[in-house]
């Protein structure tokens, strides 16, 4: 314990906060297509997987990490739409245990899909050039990348945010997620909004796909790890809440990144054991509402 | 209880005379002699002994996760640990301290249940939706513990599990032999086909399909749903961690894949192909998925491409599973 410094420990908290970003996006698409869907994506970690390939192929095509960052959510929201119009949708109202299974079943897929496209090993992925290197703030330095990260997804739920409170889009969106069946009586199409929020969540896991990719290089089996992260952190948050996903996921991201200061052998079992002391005092999630999705 | 519905029977006579009905309804009647006859012969029909084995324990890992799935409507991602569980604590058992296979099995089995009591009195305090993701997360959690614990050889898995010769009042098994190794196992699969069978037939047997039906109305009936709930999840684990433990000796190692998400992925599967809520479906599901993997890794590498698309074609199609849409269609077509 005698080498941590301040600096050390501002910086393991800034890694964190870096890490817990990718965390809160995954979250937010998650709890995004549960709230209006009340379809526990199992795929998550899958779209997330198929966001950093598409991520690794365009920037090989393009030759631009910018083009990556814009192509790729969208190539991916468009495969998320197809596979909620035509796989998910006529599980609707047949139990809530359905839509699940057949995410989970896609998740195969999609992996072995990317493995036979892209082989069994994992790609590496530079960092873009221009975001190299380190900033200084006054007291230490902070890796440019982090930084840029951090900033993309804050830029990015801010927009999401507008969206949903400030534009009739949103509005409906609200409103499908209380009571869709009073939504379509007053005239709305509330299957092709369901669409679109499916599109929206794939699309935001594939963009925490490819952010990620620099920090940890791409490989088929990424998802799975992740997937377990975004539940933690859906669990902790509160499922359906938008803000708890924020907060839980830059909490996970901290508390993980200090556990490897602190604790090393214990760093991976970390959020599990902040998941478990949420659940003891407050079952429902930081953010949840009690009752919500009995 | 059964005496009852058996005098209120009687009028649906009509349906009685299809001989594949009838057959049916005798083998739903005697479950435990025909899962003895069915799995007695089975070795003979298979390719090699060693897949029958592999279908066995695989079939017993799925009957555990169907009490809890199929009867108490608990959909749960995270029964690996308790395979894992099971197996290496087997495993350690007989490979580091030189514990018999009678004393290791059962030690196994509750150390299965123990894990499974501390993961559900979490887990059980969510409700509906979040089950599958905290199950699955403590799963996780029982992954890494196990990983890093120094007797559990971390990454290249337990290995020296070795019990080669069994016998037990005056009979002699020689597991290096695969066709006795195979009646070792079938030996804890029937005891445990039995012990499920009189656990169904019990009246908490009624309680977790009254939970899965409809709780709230299980509730205000007066069952504490959350103690039913509880047990089941308990008593689930215990197979599994048989099945576990008998695998540990099947293999002779423990491999750290046991503990993976995709462990628990596959027992869904077996569960939802062979029919969720039957009793001979998880056997069905894991012959079907485990001959699948065989005959497809033969011809190519990607096996899990065709079993995720037949695993959405069920899911989509027959959600029942093979077993129990067979059940469904000799049952109502008149």
């Amino acid at each position: 314990m005698d080498g941590i410094t301040p600096q050390l420990l501002a910086l393991q908290v800034f890694t964190g906060l870096a890490l817990g970003a990718i965390y809160v996006l995954l979250a937010v698409g998650l709890s995004l297509i549960f709230g209006m869907l009340t379809v526990v994506n199992f795929a998550h970690g899958a779209f997330f997987m198929l966001g950093a390939y598409v991520g690794v192929f365009a920037a090989e095509q393009t030759g631009s990490f910018w083009a990556a960052l814009v192509l790729a959510p969208l190539a991916v929201a468009a495969v998320g739409m197809v596979c909620e119009r035509w796989l998910i949708r006529p599980l609707y109202g047949r139990g809530i245990d359905y839509p699940l299974l057949l995410t989970f079943g896609l998740a195969y897929i999609m992996v072995e899909g990317v493995r036979i496209g892209f082989g069994k090993s994992g790609l590496p992925f530079d960092t873009p050039e221009l975001l190299q290197g380190s900033v200084s703030l006054g007291f230490a330095d902070f890796p440019t990348y982090r930084l840029f990260v951090i900033a993309v997804v804050a830029a990015l739920l801010l927009g999401l945010w507008l969206l949903i409170e400030r534009t009739s889009f949103g509005l409906i969106v609200r409103a499908g997620a209380r009571d869709p069946v009073i939504v379509r009586v007053l005239g709305i199409d509330v299957s092709r909004v369901w669409l679109l929020v499916f599109g929206m969540g794939t699309g935001i896991a594939a963009l925490a796909g490819v952010l990620s990719a620099p920090l940890q290089g791409v490989s088929p089996e990424m998802g799975t790890s992740v997937l377990t992260v975004a539940f933690v952190v859906t669990v902790v948050g509160g499922m359906g809440s938008l803000m708890g996903a924020v907060v839980a996921g830059l909490l996970v991201g901290v508390v993980e990144s200090l556990a490897v200061l602190f604790f090393p052998e214990a760093a991976k079992v970390s959020m599990f054991v902040l998941m478990a002391g949420v659940l003891l005092v407050r079952p429902q999630g930081l953010f949840g509402r009690a009752g919500l999705m009995a | 209880m059964t005496t009852t519905i058996k005098a209120a029977a009687p009028p649906i006579e009509i349906g009685t005379r299809h001989p594949a009905r009838r057959a049916l309804r005798a083998i739903a009647k005697h479950r435990i002699a025909a899962t003895f006859v069915v799995l007695a012969v089975f070795p003979w029909l298979m390719p090699y002994q060693s897949l029958a084995i592999n279908i066995l324990i695989y079939g017993l890992y799925a009957v555990g996760f169907n009490l809890l799935f199929g009867y108490t409507g608990l959909l749960s991602f995270g029964h690996a640990a308790f395979l894992g569980v099971g197996a290496y604590t087997a495993g350690i058992l007989i490979a580091q301290h030189g514990t018999a296979w009678w004393l290791a099995i059962p030690l196994a089995i509750v150390a299965g249940c123990v894990v499974a009591l501390a993961m559900g009195l979490l887990a059980i305090r969510t409700r509906g939706i979040y089950f599958a993701m905290v199950t699955l997360a403590l799963s996780q959690c029982v992954y890494f513990l196990i990983y890093q614990l120094p007797a559990s050889g971390g990454e290249n898995g337990l290995r020296g599990v070795n019990v080669s010769e069994v016998s037990l009042l005056g009979l002699k098994l020689d597991l290096l032999n695969p066709m006795q190794k195979y009646y070792f196992v079938f030996a804890f699969v029937m005891v445990a086909m039995a012990v499920l069978s009189r656990i169904l037939a019990s009246p908490f047997g009624g309680a977790i399909e009254a939970v899965r039906e409809n709780e709230a109305r299980a509730r205000a009936c007066g069952f504490d749903v959350e103690r039913t709930k509880l047990l089941s999840f308990v008593l689930s684990a215990g197979f599994c961690a048989l099945a576990g433990a008998l695998n540990a000796i099947h293999l002779s190692s423990v491999p750290i894949e046991t503990l993976h998400y995709a462990t628990s992925g596959m027992v869904v599967m077996l569960c939802l192909l062979g029919g969720m809520g039957t009793y001979f479906g998880p056997f069905v599901g894991a012959a079907l998925l485990l001959l699948i993997q065989d005959t497809a890794s033969a011809w190519t590498e990607h096996w899990q491409l065709y079993v995720g698309i037949v695993f959405i074609f069920f899911v989509l199609f027959f959600p029942k599973g093979v077993w129990g849409t067979l059940l469904e269609r000799l049952n109502h077509d008149r």
